[in-house]
């Protein structure tokens, strides 16, 4: 082994290949969406143990909800398209094209956020709660006497689906900053604070983006600054491959907890 | 563009073209579909929706994975690694379904 690295220093290589024959940062990544991955495995498995095991599992999800939930999935396989459109792009060299297609994700990433967001909001409005806001159950003008009997009675509808659905907005928010970092570099930064301070005043769960907003905002401008750099085609795969596990888990996440809780009529 | 010492790269997505990407893109919208029709007309009981609906995802997700995210163009021993470690401890997880059914059909119960 020694010797190994000796000749390879020797020929001006400061380490061996890797085992998987591709670049470090990529493995990387991967490793973390095999360890992410695990996360949302859990609450995936969570969730549905529930829905199978409890005959009584709140099916609120009408038709309205299910349509949203389709163009929400429309959104981000569209931005998965875009992503890799951007790939193709970055290893051509062709700078502009990659920005353009970096920014078409953000924007179909953004517009799932805000569907979502929108979603969360309808719910909690009227009467679809997590278990710790048990004072907040009572009938008021505008609840809908089923999500609120769900709230009370499946207590676990709610913790799941609300943990579940979150931890995803969560990661395709911060999939957003990461492809604005990579697209924009500094000049994302001043959007970005302006986006949080519009967040601070917006209603219901759209005022929750401000903190991870601002703290997107502070890692950004940690990484901007301190390691400032021109991302290589190898920075936009791997943003990729980032971008398309958050696509991917949704391809989960849709059947399992809307189509899997519908209430059609007809 | 230029890359750290020592990193041997593949350049496996560059062999990939704009029309494959696309007939890709049009078979998860596809399958997606597919999906949102099995639901709105209710075509099975629970427990049997959650087996198809698990399967077409898990088709949705290799074509994800293969294609998208370029693992089918990577070194065997790197889709080897990652597949069977994720695939593993996620089939440990679905274990404890069995618990799940247990609970309204006593007889699967050993």
């Amino acid at each position: 082994m020694a010797d190994a690295v000796l000749i390879h220093q020797a020929h001006g290589e400061a380490y061996e290949p890797s085992w998987f024959r591709t670049y470090s940062k990529k493995i990387g990544m991967w490793l973390f969406i095999l360890s992410d991955s695990l996360t949302f495995g859990a609450l995936l498995f969570a969730y549905s143990y529930g829905r199978i095991s409890n005959p009584a599992w709140p099916t609120p999800f009408h038709i309205e909800s299910i349509r949203n939930a389709s163009i929400m999935t429309g959104f981000l396989l569209t931005s998965s398209l875009t992503m890799v459109m951007a790939v193709l792009a970055a290893s051509r060299g062709d700078r502009a094209w990659t920005r353009n297609w970096l920014l078409a994700t953000m924007g179909f990433g953004a517009g799932f956020v805000l569907l979502h967001a929108a979603e969360w909001n309808k719910l909690i409005d009227e009467g679809l709660r997590l278990p710790i806001f048990q004072t907040l159950f009572d009938l008021k003008p505008g609840t809908n006497p089923e999500y609120v009997a769900a709230s009370r009675n499946v207590p676990q509808f709610g913790g799941t689906f609300f943990t579940l659905t979150g931890m995803h907005m969560l990661h395709v928010t911060i999939g957003i900053v990461y492809l604005g970092v990579v697209a924009l570099r500094k000049i994302w930064l001043p959007i970005l604070g302006l986006l949080a301070i519009a967040c601070w005043w917006a209603p219901g769960p759209f005022h929750y983006g401000f903190y991870v907003l601002l703290i997107g905002l502070v890692i950004a401008s940690i990484v901007l600054f301190l390691k400032p750099m021109d991302y290589s085609d190898h920075d936009i795969e791997v943003t990729g491959l980032y971008w398309h596990f958050v696509d991917l888990v949704w391809m989960f996440i849709f059947p399992l907890v809307y189509l899997m809780s519908t209430k059609i009529t007809h | 563009m230029t890359h750290a010492a020592g990193d041997v790269v593949t350049a496996g997505h560059i062999h990939q073209s704009k029309a494959q990407f696309y007939w890709v893109w049009g078979a998860l919208l596809g399958l997606t579909l597919v999906e949102i029709m099995l639901a709105y007309n209710q075509v099975f009981p629970p427990l049997r929706m959650l087996i198809v609906l698990l399967i077409l995802s898990i088709i949705k997700s290799a074509l994800i994975i293969g294609y998208f995210m370029h693992l089918k163009f990577e070194a065997k021993r790197m889709k080897w690694f990652l597949m069977v470690a994720v695939c593993f401890c996620l089939v440990m997880m679905c274990i404890f379904f069995f618990d799940a059914w247990r609970i309204h059909t006593p007889w699967f119960y050993w």
